[in-house]
């Protein structure tokens, strides 16, 4: 340990004599690719002849398709304008990789936008899983979770109304690993200015569009002092474009600390992370108001976007009717907003809370005994 | 700590590693008081050095409320008549702290005396976050002494009310390895490479480490925590090392979890946990939320485990910079890590008094520091403490 100390550190000081420069002509760089005011992962599909957008649907396995039907249900409902266009993404193997169908890929990158239920991920030696093979199928770079209480489920925390978006291409996960020596393993966490800069960006404008006023980056600088450290500082500069955003830092120990003491600080800020932080941080906050069942996700890319509910196939309960449709039904709100379709997901959204609220309707997850076209039609009912 | 008859086997297996050493270092004349001769029982790693009847222990205060609290511990501990002489290093990380405090011999001193003593007693240090900054102390300290385990306690303390009951659970944490190995480098301009190491060697020791310790504390179940999923070759190794040694341990339930599955178990439903094992980072994400569930890093007490040296400190590990100084602050961490460190010793007598002098003023509730929802200060909790102790006397 001592010696390996004392080669990190000269290596450390040659790298940040280094660094100055760099930043220079990296944000040079990337200021060709984005404008301060360009719109990152900006929707542009395009509309048919009758006014209606075309949606690729993932219906997913297991419950999948089930809570598929309530979400189609209620947007003829709502009158979405909406076409539905269903694909499959079964893995196939192209050059010995996973790889999904290409008349798939076809229809997402066509319509810009996809929904889709949970897949099953197949557990088998260096399988990628089908999650991971979208995402970087389609550069989707920035992962948005909210997490709001829902009225009608308690759960030790109440009004949690928290913003996440984590970086979703690199990171810990950038799957650069190897072994050095038999019981030696080195695994690559890649951070990048230019997958930062995106993200950040991305995580300012979304502030802006949801009215928050404040954004926090959580890291661990301390420690990683310059992938971190690359992070913050990018995020420093960004938020200079945007005078309008109060910018802040935050260490890991402590996000993780006061949001499970009390969430309730966090409800006017939106915070973004490097992957695995964001991955642990989001799924602890799906924790606090109940579990992955009741939040929503999306994952943001610059060509298109696709949203998701996060929770399992839960192969034991699917056909029978016990699904419960809400994650996925949140996760078309938020498709509907990044669409700016925003009074139907308005509407939709007050329907579904107030059934929730009301707890007549609920699914067997959340305590009732409803069955999914049940609590279908109870939101239809309030539309 | 670990009971005294995992202690004894510890010791008896220690020693007969170590021997060869210490003749080869008395050979060379380096034969120090931390190298006594192995021949009595008494003398090994986990029976430090003791003069006239009392231990030496390093005292490092660390940065933020480190002062204050070390300052109760040492009330209380002189008002128990704990055998106890403190080796105080006054380290910080704190960049405009006094020029004496933060030299790098200063901590090279901290090192020697621990090294020395095989004992101490330890606040926070604090890490500026700035490039040009050290790195972090706590980190440097760990590694330098290679104090591998990291155990957090995780307990509701009754009638300290919080969201969750019956609460309880030990975080164990590999300290010297994984995400914190300090090995960055800039590839080109912008782009950097972090690495994690994680060595079969280091797993086995710390799934080791929990096995023994779940089995020595009357514990059902150890859970890894891991993202193998993912980071299929390091956490890989790590996951495959705790399965196969969990086959040697056939009366604990053994088990293991996604990272961010756990955390949000941790959340919804803590009470399934018992003891958890899990690499550097994911220790420092889970025992902030588990800490978070039962009061916050004011009342979590812990220490770290090495082969030579056992040093206690604040489970949950929160400088506390911003209540520095304001005399708020909750010495329970320090006291509390301060009992685990005389149970180490054998001291019981003098452990049990204390926690139970703690334990009682908390539940009272009439003196309770600002964290725990009361307004009295350090000292003013301090003297509840030391008045609770002469009462049961």
């Amino acid at each position: 340990m001592l010696a390996l100390r004392s080669i990190a550190a000269p290596v450390q000081r040659q790298c940040w004599r280094t660094a100055p420069r760099a930043a220079v002509t990296l944000s040079l760089q990337n200021q060709r690719l984005y404008s301060s005011q360009e719109r990152v992962a900006k929707f542009d599909g395009k509309k048919d002849a009758q006014g209606r957008y075309t949606v690729s649907l993932i219906e997913g396995d297991g419950i999948g398709p089930e809570i598929a039907v309530a979400v189609k249900d209620i947007f003829a409902a709502a009158k979405t304008p909406i076409n539905w266009e269903p694909i499959n993404v079964d893995p196939i193997l192209k050059d010995g990789k996973t790889a999904i169908p290409d008349a798939a890929i076809e229809s997402i990158r066509k319509n810009k936008i996809a929904l889709k239920g949970p897949l099953a991920t197949p557990i088998g030696k260096g399988h990628v899983s089908l999650n991971l093979t979208l995402r970087r199928t389609f550069n989707l770079f920035a992962n948005l979770r909210p997490c709001r209480s829902v009225a009608g489920y308690k759960t030790p925390y109440d009004n949690v109304d928290t913003v996440l978006i984590r970086e979703n291409t690199e990171g810990e996960y950038s799957g650069i690993e190897h072994v050095v020596v038999d019981g030696v393993v080195q695994s690559i966490k890649l951070i990048t200015r230019e997958a930062s800069e995106r993200v950040l960006r991305f995580a300012f404008q979304q502030a802006r569009a949801i009215g928050r006023k404040k954004v926090r980056v959580v890291h661990k600088a301390t420690i990683m002092k310059m992938s971190d450290g690359l992070f913050l500082t990018v995020g420093n500069q960004v938020a200079k474009e945007f005078p309008d955003i109060e910018f802040d830092a935050e260490l890991l120990d402590n996000t993780c600390l006061k949001m499970t003491t009390d969430p309730l600080p966090y409800n006017d800020k939106v915070l973004v992370m490097p992957n695995l932080y964001g991955d642990i941080l989001s799924d602890m906050c799906a924790g606090l108001i109940g579990g992955l069942g009741l939040t929503p996700s999306g994952n943001i890319g610059d060509e298109c976007s696709i949203f998701e509910a996060v929770h399992g196939s839960a192969p034991d309960i699917a056909g029978k009717g016990l699904a419960n449709p809400t994650a996925l039904l949140l996760s078309s709100m938020m498709m509907l907003r990044h669409m700016n379709l925003n009074e139907y997901a308005d509407r939709i959204e007050k329907a579904a809370f107030a059934t929730l609220a009301e707890g007549k309707a609920l699914t067997g997850d959340l305590g009732g005994k409803a069955k999914t076209h049940e609590y279908a039609a109870a939101i239809i009912e309030k539309l | 700590m670990l009971s005294r008859n995992s202690t004894r086997t510890a010791q008896r297996l220690l020693r007969a590693a170590a021997q060869p050493q210490q003749r080869l270092n008395a050979a060379r004349g380096f034969a120090s008081v931390s190298d006594a001769p192995a021949q009595t029982v008494q003398s090994d790693i986990f029976k430090p050095t003791k003069y006239g009847g009392k231990y030496t222990v390093t005292l490092i205060p660390g940065d933020g409320i480190g002062a204050e609290v070390a300052e109760s511990v040492k009330t209380v501990f002189k008002a128990d008549n704990v055998p106890i002489t403190w080796e105080q290093i006054d380290v910080s990380g704190l960049q405009d702290a006094t020029p004496t405090g933060r030299t790098e011999e200063r901590f090279q001193e901290a090192v020697a005396s621990l090294r020395r003593n095989k004992l101490g007693l330890k606040g926070i240090l604090h890490t500026p976050i700035s490039r040009s900054g050290h790195q972090s102390f706590n980190v440097a300290l760990r590694q330098e002494l290679d104090i591998y385990a990291s155990v957090s306690l995780i307990k509701n303390i009754p009638g300290l009310k919080t969201r969750h009951d019956n609460i309880d659970l030990c975080i164990i944490r590999e300290n010297t390895e994984g995400e914190y190995s300090g090995l960055e480098h800039q590839s080109v301009p912008g782009v950097v490479e972090s690495l994690k190491i994680i060595t079969r060697a280091k797993s086995e020791r710390i799934a080791k480490f929990a096995f023994s310790f779940a089995l020595a504390n009357n514990r059902k179940k150890v859970t890894c925590i891991h993202k193998a999923n993912i980071m299929k070759l390091a956490d890989g190794l790590f996951r495959g090392t705790f399965n196969r040694l969990a086959k040697d341990y056939p009366q604990l339930e053994c088990n293991d979890m996604i990272v961010d599955n756990a955390s949000m178990q941790c959340v919804g439903r803590p009470q399934q946990f018992d003891v958890m094992v899990m690499p550097n980072l994911y220790g420092g994400i889970l025992s902030n939320i588990a800490a978070a569930l039962v009061g916050g890093p004011g009342v979590v007490p812990g220490c770290n485990m090495g082969r030579d040296v056992a040093v206690f400190e604040p489970g949950c590990r929160h400088v506390g910079l911003d209540i520095k100084g304001k005399d708020q602050a909750n010495p329970t961490a320090l006291l509390l890590s301060g009992t685990m460190l005389l149970r180490h010793l054998g001291l019981d007598d003098h452990a049990n008094r204390i926690s139970n002098a703690v334990y009682d003023v908390i539940a009272q509730g009439n003196v309770r520091t600002p964290d725990m929802g009361g307004q009295a200060t350090n000292q003013e909790f301090t003297r509840a403490i030391l008045a609770s102790m002469e009462k049961s006397l």
